[in-house]
């Protein structure tokens, strides 16, 4: 399954499915220069799910396109099933996300012209692969699309146009789901529901999760929640409380 | 992936029929091109297989100086009658039937030539008591053949349209004098509609002498014997043919006629199927456009795709098989309308007098074949640029807001690109239009080229003018068309590349209208000053169209008329001389007294002192042919005679040309050696001048020469630049269609732009705007593109139209700014046009929903 380029560094550990090392990102030069990540290092164990939480501006929304592959660091490195993703070419990173990745957008990012079961065997038709029809059937059991195989994004309620994105993003059993503010564009109900599937997705078929969130509600389903601000990781909890995510928050000033 | 690019299509029915129009319209001018072209040469070939079908060889006469052309009549020689019992005397002939043949124009009851402008008349003797048979071409449709020289018979469509019957009187003009007849009979020539020619057949003695051929025969239909092959036949005929004859048999003679009208046919598609292809062009520009712009609406939905797996290759390839998709069905589409426009291309060609024998509709593969692949390639090519630019869409826009589309890795090299290739392109025109050391061939791709790299440079620099042109041209609407003027104006700027690949095709298509017209300004100019040097006459006589020669009648006629001073009239023909096919024309002496000629070498006596052997030519050809007075030039002559004729005086003919052919020579010459003589223009000086008097009395004398016309120098020069005239029209309507091609292109800019400022225009209505401003905020957006395609076509066809008739040596360069100013308006109503669509969708915009448009 891994691909692993030849004379790249070691496999990361056994467990571990995203290893990020010392990564900084900087945009623009000179005076106007904007470090957006100054220093981040972390290890994202196989079967967790990590949120990554901070006030807007603090590098969250960085770090997270850096550890999949949609932005390059200025310097340090990212390793992602073992591979070092950041000198892949074009080809390298596509197939990367064919195998490895799996994407969870805030505003769902459906083909408005696809239907909802087509929309999910999405990234299958791309790689050229057969839905396997026992974990489609499975997966849009568990999203509740059993009856909306056929309804096209606009046919459908926000709640359950996140929840055909989600399937997408599981249908190829990503070794990492990547989720960027996957309740930003949701009411508090259904984006309980969208956190709830995501929680279920990780204890029943133990799907590693990367989760951006500025919302305390959201990360507090994460076995651990990364704090960030500056571009830099000031504070990890683990198994945490909305009441202590928020101290933590407003302690980080936002 | 293919079946999401399908889909995607599906679900974007619009954007896609908006992208195929441009397509559309080009392909159907392809198909309606090939459709007409063809169903003319099926109409000829039927007419002459017809014709033919019951002859085993044709016997006819054979001018000696070559193929005669069409506006001289009479250059075929006949033969003697006699040949006529010689042929029927040999072993393999069943039966042979002799014609004579000469231009006849019917005329009808208003005393006016019934063909239409420019469709001339058929004119036949036949003996009557071969009338019927089977080697007759003609068919009596009703009545009898005529038998003496007071019947005439008619064809079905005269009778029909002009409601003519049997017994009923109409006119008929041979050479120029016209006769009354009574209808004794309505034939047919073949199966095929012979368009807008008529057809009068006189018994065969009466045709003889009104044709001035007694005792001549023009052709002889030959049945063979059972048993002897056509082949055999005409082996059998050819030794006792005279020089001036040939025989060929029934189907060879057919596949001659067909052949020699299928060149004029190949002519008439390869000028059409010239503005289809400008046409295409135009549309290539639209395609790309509207795919840049639908494809850029589309940043997130690529994004999507390529975090999800896809390769660029995959973004690319669903780009390009949406693009074969639409082409394939645009061509389609084109290709079915092509039926119906082919019937408009007719419908215009009968409008300016072309009226062409058709058959039914004839509806070839290779017209299906040529259509659908001209029109998806077409679309393929325009499709590649935006195709590749949707490959370069960074996974990471799919989480961007606003995401747009980056800038093309040419984008870097953009002006001096740009300038570069208008720079080769006026290098390579200017190669074109001045290397006159260079072969036309090698000049005429240099131009071809040229122009087509020219429009691309304009439209390459377009994007970096469309700030200033904006602000110039949309500063009227900006300064009194309150806050929508000033919104359409920075909209019409806040895009610049794509209202400048908008306007740039609008550009093609009005610097094209503007060539044309520059260059018949130069024409009419350079005309006009001809006839202002040469004409000191009072009055001039022509046919009614100007430009086919007419008999010699009407002009001895006016000679007649009271206070006539002078007529002098130029007779039209042709010969070969020192290698070449030339027009000869012939003067009388008192010529000088009404054409004004500057002479090189001689003087205003010479045209009285020509004799039977003068000749007097213009200083370019005895430049050409290294002749000075004196020098020998032998004239061969239709009828196979050599006329030894010694150059005596060389003029020096204004630049626009003079009345004159190569080679001139006196009237009592001419009138020996060439049968039934014609004259091209008369003219005539009358005591008094041009007075209301005298136009009524020359006209009065005129009154039996309904093809005669009597013109003064102004009317003569009106008269003459009709045929300018038509062709300019027809020019600008064929050019007509890339304009609406290029409309439909700001159609579509409007429309999507309308869709991807659904929000904003939802906040404009939110915080006050009236429907109606919006709607003229559309509009006026729509007019300031339109005219600064307008601002950028006509300079670029002014410099074309100079670079080209410089190009074709051609000197009188003159601006039409009053035609100029015409096309400005042109364009302004065409934006306003464009607008209407665009700008009601955008007015019926619901505040609430437009707010929410995510």
């Amino acid at each position: 399954m891994a691909v692993v380029e030849e004379g790249a560094p070691a496999p990361a550990q056994q467990g571990t499915v995203v290893r990020a090392n010392d990564i900084t990102r900087t945009y623009g030069e000179g005076e106007t220069a904007v470090q957006a990540l100054r220093g981040v290092s972390l290890d994202v164990e196989s079967g967790q799910l990590v949120a990554v939480m901070g006030p807007s501006g603090s590098g969250k929304s960085t770090l997270m396109h850096i550890l999949a592959g949609l932005d390059k660091p200025t310097s340090g490195t990212v390793e992602i099933a073992g591979t070092e993703i950041t000198t892949l070419n074009d080809n390298g990173l596509t197939r990367l996300r064919r195998e490895h990745i799996g994407f969870v957008f805030q505003f769902f990012n459906l083909l408005p012209m696809l239907t909802a079961e087509e929309n999910v065997v999405l990234p299958l038709s791309i790689a050229g692969e057969k839905a396997d029809d026992t974990w489609l059937n499975e997966l849009l059991r568990q999203t509740g699309l059993g009856d909306r195989r056929t309804h096209r994004p606009s046919e459908l309620s926000g709640g359950q146009q996140q929840r055909v994105a989600l399937a997408r993003a599981l249908v190829t059993r990503p070794t990492i789901l990547f989720a960027d503010e996957p309740t930003g564009n949701l009411d508090s109900k259904t984006g309980g529901e969208i956190l709830e599937l995501l929680r279920n997705s990780v204890d029943t078929y133990g799907q590693t999760t990367v989760m951006v969130t500025h919302e305390a509600r959201a990360a507090v389903i994460a076995d651990r929640i990364l704090f960030i601000a500056d571009g830099l990781i000031e504070r990890e909890l683990s198994g945490a409380s909305a009441n202590e995510v928020l101290d933590v928050m407003s302690s980080l000033g936002s | 992936m293919i079946g999401v690019a399908l889909k995607g299509l599906l679900g974007r029915k619009t954007r896609a029929a908006l992208t195929a129009v441009a397509i559309v319209l080009g392909i159907a001018m392809v198909s309606g091109t090939y459709v007409l072209t063809d169903t003319i040469k099926a109409g000829f070939s039927g007419l002459f297989t017809t014709v033919y079908q019951n002859a085993d060889a044709v016997i006819s006469g054979k001018s000696a100086t070559g193929t005669p052309n069409n506006n001289s009549p009479g250059l075929t020689p006949a033969f003697p009658e006699s040949l006529l019992t010689r042929v029927r005397a040999l072993p393999g002939v069943a039966d042979a039937g002799g014609n004579v043949a000469y231009p006849t124009l019917l005329v009808g009851r208003d005393n006016k030539v019934i063909s239409a402008f420019g469709g001339g008349g058929l004119g036949f003797g036949i003996d009557p008591r071969r009338g019927n048979d089977h080697l007759n071409p003609l068919k009596l449709v009703s009545g009898h053949w005529p038998t003496n020289g007071g019947e005439i018979a008619i064809d079905t469509h005269t009778a029909s349209s002009k409601h003519y019957s049997l017994g009923q009187q109409i006119g008929a003009t041979v050479g120029d004098k016209l006769g009354h007849y009574r209808i004794a009979g309505v034939v047919k020539l073949g199966q095929a509609s012979i368009g807008g020619t008529t057809i009068a057949v006189f018994d065969l003695k009466t045709g003889q002498k009104l044709f001035q051929k007694v005792g001549e025969l023009d052709a002889i239909d030959v049945s063979s014997k059972a048993g002897v092959t056509p082949d055999q036949l005409v082996a059998q005929i050819k030794p006792i043919l005279p020089a001036t004859t040939e025989v060929r048999t029934g189907t060879a003679q057919a596949a001659k006629d067909t052949s020699d009208t299928g060149q004029f046919t190949t002519i008439i598609q390869d000028f059409l199927l010239a503005f289809a292809g400008i046409a295409l062009f135009v549309g290539s520009f639209v395609i790309a456009n509207t795919l840049s712009i639908t494809i850029a609406q589309r940043t997130r939905e690529f994004a999507t795709l390529r975090t999800l797996g896809a390769t660029r290759r995959q973004v690319l390839g669903s780009v390009v098989v949406e693009a074969l998709v639409i082409g394939f069905l645009a061509s389609a589409i084109g290709l079915g309308l092509g039926l119906g426009l082919a019937k408009l291309l007719n419908a215009l060609f009968v409008s300016f007098g072309i009226d062409l024998p058709k058959s039914g509709t004839v509806f070839k593969t290779r017209t299906v074949v040529v259509s659908l692949l001209l029109g998806t390639i077409v679309t393929l090519l325009a499709s590649l640029r935006p195709a590749r630019r949707a490959t370069r869409v960074e996974p990471i826009a799919a989480v961007r807001e606003g995401a747009v589309l980056p800038p093309s890795r040419l984008a870097r090299f953009g002006l001096p690109f740009a300038l570069g290739t208008f720079a080769l392109g006026v290098a390579l025109l200017l190669y074109g239009g001045l290397a006159s050391g260079a072969s036309t061939k090698a000049r005429l791709i240099s131009i071809g080229v040229g122009v087509l790299l020219l429009f691309f440079g304009v439209a390459l620099i377009a994007p970096r003018l469309v700030r200033p042109l904006a602000r110039n041209l949309g500063a009227p609407g900006a300064r009194f068309g309150g806050a929508p003027g000033k919104l359409a104006r920075q909209n019409a700027m806040r895009n610049p590349a794509r209202t400048a690949a908008t306007a740039s095709a609008l550009m093609i298509g009005l610097a094209l209208v503007t060539v044309v017209a520059v260059l018949a300004a130069g024409l009419k100019t350079r005309f006009e000053s001809s006839v202002n040097a040469l004409f000191v006459a009072d009055y001039a006589l022509t046919s009614q169209n100007g430009f086919i020669p007419t008999g010699v009648e009407s002009a001895d006629a006016l000679k007649k008329v009271p206070g006539v001073e002078t007529v002098s009239a130029v007779r039209a023909g042709e010969g070969r001389a020192l290698g070449h096919h030339v027009n000869v024309t012939a003067v009388d002496p008192q010529v000088t007294k009404v054409i004004a000629l500057k002479w090189t070498d001689g003087s205003a006596a010479t045209p009285g002192q020509l004799g039977a052997d003068g000749v007097i030519v213009a200083k370019q050809y005895a430049k050409d042919n290294h002749l000075e007075v004196g020098s020998p030039i032998p004239l061969l002559v239709p009828s196979g005679k050599t006329l030894q004729l010694k150059l005596k005086g060389i003029f020096d003919p204004p630049k626009g040309g003079s009345p004159f052919g190569d080679l001139t020579i006196a009237t009592t010459t001419f009138d020996r050696s060439y049968a039934n003589p014609s004259n091209l223009f008369s003219f005539i000086t009358i005591k008094g001048g041009v007075t209301p008097a005298n136009t009524q009395k020359l006209n009065a004398a005129l009154n039996d020469f309904p093809d005669a016309k009597i013109q003064t120098e102004s009317q003569f020069k009106k008269n003459q630049e009709r045929g300018i005239d038509i062709l300019l029209n027809l020019l600008y309507v064929l050019l007509s269609l890339s304009i609406i091609v290029s409309l439909f292109g700001i159609v579509n800019t409007l429309i999507l732009t309308v869709f991807e400022r659904t929000r904003e225009l939802g906040m404009l209505r939110a915080v006050g705007m009236t429907r109606r401003q919006v709607r003229n905020m559309i509009r006026h957006e729509s007019v300031v593109t339109a005219l600064i395609g307008a601002a950028l076509g006509i300079p670029v066809g002014v410099g074309l139209g100079a670079l080209v008739g410089h190009a074709i040596s051609y000197p009188a360069f003159t601006v039409p700014w009053g035609t100029l100013v015409v096309f400005v308006f042109a364009a302004i109503v065409a934006g306003i046009i464009a607008a209407i669509f665009p700008a009601r969708r955008a007015g019926r915009l619901n505040v609430l929903e437009a707010l929410q448009y995510e």
